[in-house]
């Protein structure tokens, strides 16, 4: 992670229409309080001194996922050059809850933004040999040009917002 | 080809120009400019393009190897791999391992290739396409027409029209927001209630056994997550060795094909991967996740054995070829595709997988125009494997000599090749003639009865109008006249290739060439060397080629040992020189030709930046010019020679934009695919009568371009050297 990766980073995320919002550990809820529109589903976010506000919902139903205005997760890192998250879904349930809600926002460690598909190909790599059953290289909302024009919205979620966690 | 057979297929295209034309062409649009804009963006392109090619040569040099290591590895990872021969194979494979639950599926051409639902259903298996493409035709029961956006044919209109009927909604959906919300979420539910899931493959890793799955809606990591049993389709060619081999495919997918820098999502899933599944109302744990990878070879090995279609095994099915395809961009893939496959590189695949019948269906709607070789991520050559196709369809064909062509077309070929592709492929030995009996020969091909026979007996569309033979050839003109530069005072000495049509039909042009080329100071000579070989390539007739190739070579190999250069008026032919005779020559043949061969106004620009003045030659003097330069004259880069001069030489010069005029050679002429190329052209002509445009001088580099245009616009367009040859 450059200054440099974390503005082209940022200019990425905007062409992608990816919303970033920069905070620190301390300043996480107090940031991500006026993302979320409940119903609010989560997956519980691995990095230290940060929770989850309580209204977030971390062990949905089938319902609540279908519900769910907004979805909370991790992403493992950043693609500078591309505007990606890389969303690494495990037990705790990132993959459905980064799908199904309408808004999904992202967490990600500013420490963890790589500059481009290379570097994110040798971490991609290693962490699959370490056994990451599932890595999404997921670059703004989920879209469709098959209905007669772009719609950004298709069976995933409509909205991304990237959270940038600084100053670890 | 029967006379009614070329009717039946006129109409057919006919048909879908009318009904399907439209859509095709503005989506094939917005992906082929989304090509070209989002290539450029990337500084390493043709870095990444060499590594991908590297990676699927390795790949499927190696396949056995890699088939058994991914095998290894999908199964210490806790999955089965099935291997499966051929469809029925992978269908009984299937079906076993669905066993009547329900399936959602998200697209994959390879189980379009195997028909997999039909046999799913026959074992009465519901089974419901996600792709908000693949579902639309799943309702409507209709044929992919694009192999990445495979209801590109329908509109909105239609869509819209097709749930109002179907689903019968208290609040039919009319935009495409709407209809997308409508779809989902009719899909939403049959995911949630489904068993399994399928998917393809966009490519399998050896060392690891993960997939990674290119998408943008999110149907395919709903269709896994929401399932507890995931069974991945995909040929034997998606195996690359390993993990970090995915990268430059990752940067060159989307942006060849829908001309996006990346897809939403790029999944890439070692499984079974332990992510939460749906139970009946709560997560259920992803433990017991069952994983089937179902690797099919159904022709694949085979092609890896055949010299000339191993490289369609390198394709990543991105459709750069068919959206850089103008004749594509018009008919879509219910014309130029086979029983699955579309686009120029659905030759390869359905003579491949589906049989050399498939491929002849559709084979001829690929002209050579070669647009689609600097767009393949892989550097597909595809006009070759599209030649090598017709090669081997026109050898399989049975039928006897015809006396009426016998004559005219002394070619390598056995009897059985198509008349109407014997005619076209000799058009050497018919100029000739043609040329001998001007204009005795203009006038009788001419009249009505004449081409009221060529058009019955050989498909010679009687709408065209036939190439006038000039009496006096290029080479006899110049042989009379002689060389006018003294060659020890030259600044330099040429020879100039009077191909076919410079030497007997449009003679202008070489004639302005070799005065042009003079004006600068060159010594030129002009020596009879027969036809490049381009006319029968085009038929598919490679043993011809080859022969007009090795006379060429042998009539030019002279001046070419003695360290002269070759100039070359017809772009289509340098464009032989330059590409096909690696193919047709041997190599230090082809290297010698190759390297001494240039386009009339590559030459030009080069004699400017050494010391020629540009005052030797008429001053344009503002002159406004419309100019088209020629598809493979583009493929090779070569447009801005001719834009450049003419611009130093005063000329305002606007040029077109399209990927090709649509006469290609001999297509225009042919009465099956007439309208086609008309519709082509059209695209063309509208670019040359703009408000801008509509009063400039047409010039054009390619004999069949300037056919094209003079049959679409008032004015006559020449070849753009007429504008700097002071007898004008």
């Amino acid at each position: 992670m450059t200054a440099e990766s974390l503005a082209t980073f940022e200019s990425s995320l905007d062409e992608v229409g990816v919303e970033c919002v920069r905070a620190t550990a301390g300043g996480f809820e107090e940031a991500v309080a006026p993302l979320l529109e409940e119903p609010a589903v989560g997956a519980p976010l691995p990095f230290e001194g940060v929770s989850l506000p309580d209204e977030v919902n971390t062990d949905p139903t089938v319902a609540d996922l279908e519900a769910a205005s907004t979805g909370v997760t991790a992403a493992g890192y950043g693609i500078a050059d591309y505007g990606s998250v890389v969303i690494q879904g495990g037990p705790a349930g990132e993959e459905p809850v980064s799908l199904y809600a309408d808004e999904h926002v992202a967490v990600v460690a500013a420490d963890d933004v790589l500059s481009d598909m290379g570097a994110a190909f040798d971490r991609l790599a290693a962490d699959v040999r370490d056994g990451a059953g599932q890595s999404i290289i997921a670059t703004g909302p989920s879209a469709t040009a098959d209905m007669g024009a772009l719609v950004k919205g298709a069976h995933g979620p409509m909205d991304v917002t990237v959270v940038l966690l600084e100053g670890r | 080809m029967s006379a009614e057979n070329r009717r039946k297929k006129a109409e057919h295209i006919r048909h879908l120009l009318d009904t399907e034309g439209d859509s095709v062409r503005q989506n094939t649009r917005v992906f082929n400019e989304g090509r070209y804009e989002s290539t450029a963006d990337l500084d390493d392109y043709e870095r990444l393009k060499d590594e991908a090619r590297a990676i699927k040569e390795d790949a499927i040099e190696r396949l056995p190897e890699l088939i058994d290591e991914v095998t290894e590895a999908v199964e210490a990872n806790g999955g089965t791999v099935y291997l499966a021969d051929d469809a029925a194979d992978a269908n009984r494979y299937i079906t076993e391992v669905v066993d009547g639950r329900t399936a959602v599926k998200s697209k994959s051409m390879t189980s379009e290739e195997i028909e997999v639902n039909e046999a799913l259903e026959a074992d009465g298996a519901d089974v419901w396409e996600t792709d908000l493409a693949e579902f639309v035709l799943q309702i409507a029961d209709e044929a992919p027409s694009h192999i990445v956006a495979p209801a590109i044919h329908k509109s909105r209109e239609e869509i819209a029209a097709l749930f109002d009927e179907v689903f019968e909604p208290a609040d039919p959906p009319e935009t495409a927001e709407e209809l997308t919300r409508f779809a989902r979420e009719h899909l939403g539910e049959k995911i949630r209630d489904a068993d399994v899931g399928m998917t393809g493959a966009n490519f399998v890793t050896a060392d690891t056994g993960t997939l990674a799955l290119v998408t943008s809606e999110g149907n395919a990591r709903k269709c896994v997550q929401a399932t507890d049993t995931h069974v991945a389709v995909a040929g034997v060619e998606k195996v690359i060795p390993s993990v970090e081999d995915l990268r430059p495919f990752v940067e060159l997918i989307g942006r060849s094909g829908t001309g996006q820098d990346i897809t939403s999502y790029v999944s890439l899933l070692t499984p079974p991967t332990d992510s939460p599944t749906f139970g009946e109302e709560a997560l259920g744990s992803g433990d017991e996740r069952d994983f089937h990878l179902v690797l099919i070879d159904n022709g694949r090995m085979e092609m890896r054995d055949d010299e000339d279609l191993r490289e369609t095994l390198y394709c990543i099915r991105c459709s750069a070829c068919a959206n850089s395809c103008a004749n594509f961009q018009h008919v879509g893939g219910h014309a130029f595709g086979g029983e699955t496959y579309s686009g120029g590189i659905a030759t390869g695949w359905e003579a491949g997988v589906h049989g050399e019948e498939s491929a002849a269906e559709f084979n001829d709607l690929c002209t050579g125009c070669s647009r689609c070789v600097n767009q393949c991520p892989v550097k597909i050559d595809i006009p070759w494997i599209n030649t090598v196709v017709r090669d081997r369809i026109n050898r399989g064909e049975d039928g006897d000599l015809d006396f009426l062509v016998e004559g005219l077309t002394p070619d390598e070929e056995p009897g059985g090749v198509d008349l109407q592709k014997r005619l076209f492929g000799n058009f050497d030995a018919l100029a000739r003639l043609g040329s001998a009996f001007a204009p005795v020969s203009n006038w009788v091909a001419g009249t009505g009865p004449a081409r009221s026979v060529l058009e019955r007996t050989l498909g010679v569309d009687s709408r065209r109008e036939l190439p006038r033979f000039e009496r006096e050839s290029l080479v006899d003109w110049f042989a009379d006249r002689g060389p006018r530069v003294d060659p020890d005072a030259a600044r330099e000495r040429v020879t100039l290739y009077p191909d076919a049509y410079t030497n007997y039909v449009r003679t202008e042009r070489g004639k302005a060439a070799v005065r042009v080329l003079e004006a600068l100071d060159v010594h030129v000579d002009v020596p009879a060397a027969g036809e490049s070989g381009r006319a029968p390539l085009s038929q598919g007739m490679i043993a011809t080629a080859r022969s007009n190739a090795e006379a060429v070579y042998d009539a030019l190999a002279p001046a070419v040992a003695a360290g002269r250069d070759v100039v070359v008026i017809e772009p289509s032919d340098l464009a032989m020189f330059r590409r096909e005779y690696e193919r047709l020559l041997d190599g230090d043949e082809y290297e010698a030709l190759e390297g001494h061969s240039y386009e009339l106004f590559e030459y030009v620009y080069g004699l400017l930046e050494n010391g020629a003045e540009i005052d030797a030659l008429p001053d344009g003097d503002g002159e406004r010019v419309a100019y088209h330069s020629h598809c493979q004259q583009r493929t090779l880069d070569l447009e801005p020679y001719t834009t450049a001069v003419l611009d130093d030489a005063g000329f305002d010069v606007a040029t077109s934009d399209v990927e090709c005029c649509g006469m290609a050679g001999s297509f225009g002429y042919k009465s099956e695919y007439y309208d086609l190329s008309v519709d082509v052209g059209e695209t063309l002509a509208d670019q040359f009568t703009t408000d801008d445009t509509a009063d400039r001088t047409v010039v054009a580099s390619g004999t069949s371009c300037l056919e094209q245009l003079d049959a679409l616009l008032t004015r006559r367009p020449a070849h753009p050297i007429r504008l700097l040859d002071a007898r004008r």
